[in-house]
């Protein structure tokens, strides 16, 4: 088995634990890079199927072929897509954009607090009805116990710190000092009631890994990922008034595992481009700490 | 092109030096950032602090938060044979469990002992978890060499008192390396000032070792981590998945499931996107379809017909370390993770624990308290399969939860499945103390006009199993027999209203519904209730918690025992007068009721 092949059967085992032992489990997919391939490694996991919701954030303000590609995906993988959004930020315009707040506070906003509360059900979550190919208010309101995340050890360092098992307590803290054990494949998979979990199976990727794998195994991504003649491309892909491209030729997969194995962005933060992370030093770790992933 | 990686963990007691080590191999292979070396040297310099290779690790964990991608919890550094990942493992007593995280991961341990202060208690814990925990290359680092003005005589001492203390755990270390990582002898290369000694450097001692490939004729362990069938689009497909702990498989092969000890055949190896495939190595992440329909749950082990059988047992012997904040205490009930298993497991005898600062043995010790390795007895409650740890290590291996908390790590040393259970020893202890009414169940028979039994209706659920019961309730009744039917949701709601807090609910079902039996059998009834989904040692349970009184067992629906022979077999949604006649007719057969009582 090579390198990937090892990654890929860990993150399988990890997507088949959680799915054994969680019953309201959900996946977080931001259409991003990272949790596409999340979501492809669970219709390995489970032989072409995902039995398991896919959940995303909708904050508005991505870009519009995000949205246009999430809607294809899931029609033509037959996804459990999921939706939730702060309606009421969007509302009373509570949002950088309409200039009203900094930007951590509108990712703050449209991203943790719509997550928090969509994740416990307490708002409304809309569901995409594979018949009609529209979103309708769901029914279920029962709390996720269990959220799957794509985030990665190499991102930043708060991150490194993680488990594939993360227990987050009922206000969703994280307690950094009191990891669980994780030891010969077996998880803290026994969560007291009222708590919940977030599984992490792609920790142990990098951003080469990813772009390796959605090479290998040809996944469909946004193109914006991709120099599309203006020598410019997405390295991390957010909402459009805070992300930036990178200066980058690179037009395929082939040409980004290229420009990432010279070292070119060596020194330079996948996320460098989000602009949020630059505000108030180690305001990631900040959010995080309140349930931003 | 991919580069060859090795895991590998550094531990030791405090301040031995491992953050020195650490920061010296990132140094001195040159895997730092352009510039970070002078920087932080230019730091200290200006702070007037003398410069310290541990600081390193700091620097980095700052441009962490900036957001570059290096990692204290994991760095990296890079030889020109292959990339090392050095995981995260403080040597501080309290980070016990970060240090088992990481070095369950490592392929490599590398020990540091301070030359000057010689074996510690934590040299000493270390060392003994590292072989636990499996880790077989241990690289001993003899450091601050630099002190004892590098003396032969002192890397000797502490390397004969090491080497036997290693001894003790069967662990054989690859080598004894004398360093002084603050002035960066033998880090990279040989130093000029310890000419006594020709061996490797860290460095080179590290290139030198091979990667922990998996034999491949290892026998086949699969521990059954889920068994799909998504019904939508029309997939027939019921998959057995999980990830192959060792060995490997074709198709074709003949497979055996433990501990239930079902036999199939296997059909085809399923996997997404993948070309089809007639064999699957060990650490694949696959499924399998089979060529028969039998019922497997998660948790068994598959295994090969033609190759060694693991052990099935409830008993056995193991080594346990301990890191829950509550000590782990005899007849408490615990939750035991063993491959895909879960069920649970009870401490009943400690045979040793370690003081791990001396090895010394503590006799008597009642409980296994936080940082213990001690050896004791484990008893399941439902049988488990495993192998022995100097057999196959992989499938030996075991976590305990306590209270939703995985609190201890153990390895299987041998089965003691010949030996009297606990649960045996409970009901044989409960006869002998039974306080027997002065009235014998012979008179009760008498005066009743039948005897005692307890009927039990299994199968699948939704078979119309209570239907049955109840109306076998009422004809008995309207014959005037002794008879009484208990329904599942008055005990989930009654006697069994805790249950929920025990680890395995249903096992502890089970024993409250075989005593039950056990009571109302002795007072003479017909005893009726029925169970979903009971397998052959769920009856076995059920029997030996009733005895010395009769079981009668009439399944419905499909048959999922694998041995147990059921009393009755009726079809799913049999119409329930015909069903109840087929059981009084059996009981008529088996004389518990009979026609000259009519
Ligand atoms: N003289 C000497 N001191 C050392 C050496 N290695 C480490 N030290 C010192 O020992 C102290 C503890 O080292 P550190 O690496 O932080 O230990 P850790 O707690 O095991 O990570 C520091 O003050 C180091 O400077 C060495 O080879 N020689």
């Amino acid at each position: 088995m090579d390198h990937l092949q090892k990654l890929e059967a860990h993150s399988v085992f990890l997507l088949r634990e959680a799915y054994r032992e969680f019953n309201n489990l959900c996946m977080l997919w931001s259409i991003g890079k990272d949790s596409t391939v999340l979501l492809w490694l669970a219709r390995k996991a489970f032989f072409d199927h995902v039995p398991i919701p896919l959940v995303h954030i909708d904050t508005h303000y991505k870009i519009p072929e995000m949205i246009e590609y999430r809607d294809r995906l899931a029609l033509k993988w037959k996804l459990n897509m999921i939706y939730g959004q702060n309606s009421e930020a969007l509302k009373n315009k509570r949002t950088f954009p309409d200039g009203n707040v900094d930007r951590i506070t509108c990712c703050r906003n449209l991203k943790s607090e719509a997550l928090k509360h969509t994740l416990s059900g307490e708002w409304s979550r809309y569901k995409l009805n594979h018949e009609t190919q529209k979103y309708e208010v769901d029914s279920n309101k029962d709390p996720y116990t269990g959220v799957i995340v794509g985030v990665r050890a190499d991102e930043e360092g708060s991150r490194s710190k993680e488990r594939y098992f993360s227990p987050r307590d009922k206000e969703n803290e994280w307690g950094v000092g009191d990891q669980p054990p994780e030891f010969w494949n077996q998880y803290k998979t026994d969560f007291a009631p009222g708590t919940h979990v977030r599984i992490h199976p792609l920790l142990d990727w990098t951003e080469l890994n990813i772009w390796e794998y959605i090479e290998r195994e040809k996944i469909p991504t946004v193109s914006l990922y991709f120099d599309q003649g203006n020598g410019q491309r997405y390295r991390s892909l957010g909402c459009y008034p805070c992300t930036t491209p990178v200066v980058s030729d690179a037009k395929n997969e082939a040409d980004i595992i290229k420009e990432l194995r010279t070292g070119r962005f060596s020194n330079i933060a996948e996320r460098s481009g989000r602009e949020q992370d630059k505000e108030d030093g180690g305001g990631l770790e900040t959010l995080r700490r309140e349930g931003y992933m | 092109m991919q580069r060859d990686q090795m895991n590998i963990v550094i531990v030791g007691h405090v301040d031995h030096g491992k953050s020195t080590v650490i920061g010296r191999l990132l140094a001195d292979t040159g895997s730092l950032p352009e510039g970070k070396l002078e920087q932080v040297k230019a730091t200290c310099a200006k702070n007037a602090k003398p410069f310290e290779y541990a600081f390193l690790l700091d620097a980095l964990k700052d441009e962490q938060a900036q957001g570059i991608t290096i990692d204290a919890a994991r760095c990296f550094f890079k030889t020109s044979k292959r990339d090392y990942i050095i995981l995260d493992a403080p040597g501080h007593i309290e980070f016990l469990k970060n240090m088992v995280t990481g070095a369950a991961r490592a392929e490599t341990a590398l020990l540091v002992i301070d030359a000057s202060e010689g074996i510690q208690e934590n040299s000493r814990r270390h060392g003994h978890m590292v072989s636990l925990l499996g880790i077989r290359q241990v690289v001993v680092l003899v450091n601050k060499m630099d002190i004892v003005k590098y003396s032969e005589k002192v890397f000797r001492e502490i390397e004969e008192e090491y080497r036997d203390f290693l001894a003790e755990l069967n662990v054989s270390p690859v080598n004894f390396i004398p360093v002084s990582a603050r002035e960066g002898d033998n880090i990279v290369h040989l130093s000029k000032k310890m000419p006594w000694y020709q061996g490797y450097s860290i460095k080179q001692q590290l290139d030198q070792l091979k990667k922990q490939e998996d034999l491949p004729d290892q026998a086949l362990r699969f521990p059954v981590q889920d068994v799909y069938k998504f019904t939508e689009g029309a997939d027939e497909r019921r998959i057995i998945a999980g990830t192959i702990e060792t060995g490997s498989i074709n198709t074709g092969d003949e497979v055996v499931f433990l501990p239930s000890r079902k036999e199939s055949t296997i059909k085809t190896i399923e996997e997404f996107n993948v070309p089809a495939k007639k064999t699957a190595y060990a650490k694949e992440a696959i499924g399998f379809t089979l060529t028969t329909q039998i019922y497997i749950r998660s948790g068994e082990l598959m295994v090969k017909k033609t190759e060694k059988i693991p052990n099935v047992s409830t008993r056995f012997k193991a080594n346990i370390f301990w890191m829950g904040k509550s000590p782990m205490i005899k007849n408490k009930r615990y939750k035991i993770k063993l491959a895909a298993a879960r069920t649970t497991v009870k401490l009943v005898d400690i045979l040793n624990c370690l003081d791990a600062s001396d090895l010394s043995s503590v006799a008597n010790k009642q409980v296994i308290e936080k940082h213990d390795v001690c050896e004791c007895i484990l008893e399941t409650t439902r049988p488990v399969a495993f192998d022995l740890a100097d057999e196959l290590e992989n499938t030996s291996r075991f976590a305990i939860v306590d209270n939703y908390e995985i609190s201890g790590g153990g390895i299987v040393l041998n089965n003691l499945s010949t030996e009297e259970s606990m649960f045996e020893k409970n009901i044989r202890e409960r006869e002998f103390s039974w306080e027997k009414s002065a009235i014998s169940l012979k008179e009760r028979a008498d005066s009743y006009k039948h005897r005692s039994k307890f009927v039990l209706l299994t199968g699948p659920p939704d078979t119309g199993k209570q239907k049955i019961a109840r109306a076998l309730e009422r004809r008995l009744f309207e014959n005037n027999y002794k008879v009484y039917y208990l329904g599942k949701v008055t005990m989930e709601h009654g006697l069994d209203s805790d249950i929920s807090s025990y680890p395995d609910s249903n096992d502890e079902y089970i024993r409250r519904l075989g005593e039950l039996a056990r009571i109302m059998t002795d007072a003479g009834q017909i005893f009726i209730t029925t169970i979903s989904d009971a397998d052959d040692f769920d009856i076995r349970k059920l029997k030996l918690l009733n005895e010395p009184n009769e079981i009668l067992v009439v399944n419905t629906g499909s048959n999922i025992f694998n041995n147990f022979k059921v009393d009755l077999d009726l079809d799913e949604h049999i119409d329930v007068q015909k069903a109840v006649l087929s059981i009084e007719k059996l009981l008529k057969e088996k004389e518990i009721i009979l026609e000259y009582y009519l």
